[in-house]
């Protein structure tokens, strides 16, 4: 069995790299990164906090948006290409399951999302090593951050292939990609908020905020990263800690474990039931 | 093994309010070579996804080496070609067919014997989406030959092949079938199947209205026979008026017979003597038998 979804992940590890998906992707998560880096550099410096932890808060933000996106570009044609290139009926009855199938394709896109996230945070992490200022408190940090991006990069993954499952069509999925994600790193904030200020400090704020909070893959991600810094930052965003919110510390952590094997569950049903 | 290696039994398939297939038996032995014919739309690509596992049948029941059809042990069968065979563009023919290679626990190294024997050895590192479609057909029959299929489905394989490659293509059928495999193959291109398939099996509308040796289908179909009289020493406008038939050229006569005056007909001619060079007995031909059974208001589409 690991040996069929081996064969199916390099293969598709080949086609991301031919289709150059990983030099994109990689070029994305290290352009924005340094940008990121030696802009935040500046104000840190008269802060006095490590200088690594503030590149990690800056990283946090990005990969909010980025990881997610990266994700869904790769992950969106997953099924509905082989759909529509008409690989699929003959795929299927090789002595592979749609498990497999499945599989395969997670375990190489997520080494694509964990390679280009690798370098784009070694690069810049490096670069503001050799900047000085930086401990290795920061380190661990930036430790955190990489897995748990990673874990990001697969909820994204499992969702991009539900929806590939779902309508069986390149175009139609990548549209629904795009809508995904801005429900998913916008929207879902911004409805939030907007509940917040209608509820004027009501029980919603109180008692549901919090919880709808650390359930979006998101905000959970930012939660238990910005909330993990070894050094109190003042950061923008939502919530500081998931603790001052008035949740469990480890609610955002419970929620951005469970998103993907949810999602990924899900797609396999979908796909199980899509004919050939 | 004993029993049909694919067995088709009753078997209905409706796509909303179309029916695609209506009450359908077919069996196939091992080392047979089955011939699907049907005008389009007919059923023959939904009969052969439903063998393959790739749609469940609404009713009746498909077994495929006495397993359900898609099951792990029938996958493990399987050889099939689909119609329009595509690839990645981007893995090359070896990576390709290593791939599937790998699916069905061969070696690589198998993978490139199986490229080399579709004539693809100088062309296997290269892209596929720089092969032609002729290439990325034999890619298909590459494909085709890993492992030891005992199912094989060919779905109008021969379309996008040059008559060389046809050959090749047909080469490894018998092959197949040879080591034992049962062959479903539907096409269009009926001149070519004639010699090349132990029996016929003919869907219309869904319903399978034949299935019998292409001999069989002849006699039970009673089509005509041709005989073609070459005039010897008298002229064919004379032969024409003693045999009551119709001269085609200057040297011959055609008669057209049914199958049960053949005999009669013959000795006929044959009393002619010195006045008949020579005779041919045409009798009907596949194509003949398919316009019979696909009746008059169906579309024949000739190969290419």
């Amino acid at each position: 069995m690991t040996g069929r979804i081996a064969a199916v992940a390099a293969a598709e590890l080949k086609i991301a790299l031919r289709n150059r998906w990983i030099l994109t992707a990689t070029f994305m998560m290290t352009a924005f990164g340094l940008v990121l880096a030696l802009a935040g550099s500046a104000p840190a410096g008269t802060v006095g906090a490590d200088r690594l932890t503030v590149t990690v808060a800056s990283l946090a933000t990005l990969s909010v948006y980025l990881v997610p996106l990266i994700a869904l570009l790769l992950s969106y044609d997953a099924i509905a290409g082989e759909v529509e290139r008409g690989t699929l009926p003959l795929l299927l009855t090789y002595p592979v399951s749609r498990r497999d199938v499945l599989a395969g394709k997670l375990v190489a896109q997520l080494t694509v999302v964990a390679l280009a996230v690798l370098i784009g945070f070694g690069i810049t992490a490096a670069a503001v090593w050799a900047a000085g200022g930086a401990s290795l408190s920061g380190l661990r940090d930036l430790t955190r951050l990489y897995a748990s991006a990673v874990l990001l990069g697969g909820t994204f993954l499992a969702a991009g292939f539900c929806l590939s499952a779902l309508t069986r069509q390149s175009a139609a999925a990548a549209s629904l990609a795009i809508a995904i994600w801005i429900v998913a790193v916008v929207l879902f904030d911004v409805a939030l908020l907007g509940a917040v200020v209608v509820d004027d400090g009501g029980l919603f704020t109180t008692q549901i905020f919090p919880w709808l909070l650390v359930a979006g893959p998101t905000d959970a991600f930012r939660l238990f990263n910005l909330s993990g810094l070894s050094v109190e930052l003042e950061t923008g965003g939502l919530g500081g800690s998931a603790v001052s919110l008035g949740v469990p510390g480890w609610a955002p952590l419970v929620s951005m474990a469970l998103w993907p094997c949810v999602l990924v569950l899900f797609a396999a049903f979908i796909f199980r039931r899509c004919e050939a | 093994m004993s029993g049909p290696a694919i067995s088709i039994n009753n078997v209905s398939k409706r796509y909303r309010k179309q029916v695609a297939l209506d009450g359908v038996s077919l069996e196939v032995a091992p080392g047979e070579r089955v011939a699907l014919l049907g005008h389009n739309g007919a059923g023959k690509t939904t009969l052969l996804k439903l063998v393959l596992g790739l749609t469940p049948s609404d009713a009746g029941e498909i077994t495929v080496l006495g397993a359900p059809p898609g099951s792990a042990a029938a996958r493990r069968a399987y050889a099939y070609l689909p119609e329009n065979v595509a690839f990645h563009k981007l893995l090359t023919g070896r990576e390709q067919i290593a791939m599937l290679a790998r699916l069905k626990g061969e070696s690589a190294q198998r993978a490139a014997e199986s490229l080399e024997r579709v004539g693809l050895g100088d062309a296997m590192d290269r892209r596929i989406g720089t092969y032609s479609k002729g290439m990325r057909q034999r890619l298909g029959l590459a494909q085709l030959i890993i492992g030891q299929p005992q199912i094989v489905i060919l779905d109008e394989p021969t379309s996008g092949l040059d008559p060389i490659s046809r050959e090749m293509f047909y080469s490894i059928v018998v092959e197949l079938a040879e080591a034992g495999a049962a062959v479903i193959h539907s096409s269009h291109a009926l001149t070519e199947l004639e010699a090349r398939t132990d029996r016929i099996a003919i869907l219309r509308n869904g319903k399978l209205v034949a299935d019998d040796q292409l001999a069989q289908l002849q006699i039970n179909a009673n089509l005509p026979i041709r005989l073609r009289v070459q005039a010897g020493l008298e002229s064919a406008d004379s032969i024409a008026e003693r045999l009551g038939g119709a001269r085609i050229n200057g040297q011959a006569v055609e008669l057209i017979c049914q199958p049960g005056e053949k005999i009669a007909r013959l000795a006929q001619v044959t009393s002619l003597g010195e006045s008949v060079r020579d005779i041919d007995v045409i009798p009907p031909s596949l194509e003949d038998v398919y316009r019979h059974y696909c009746g008059p208001d169906a579309t024949l589409e000739k190969a290419p």
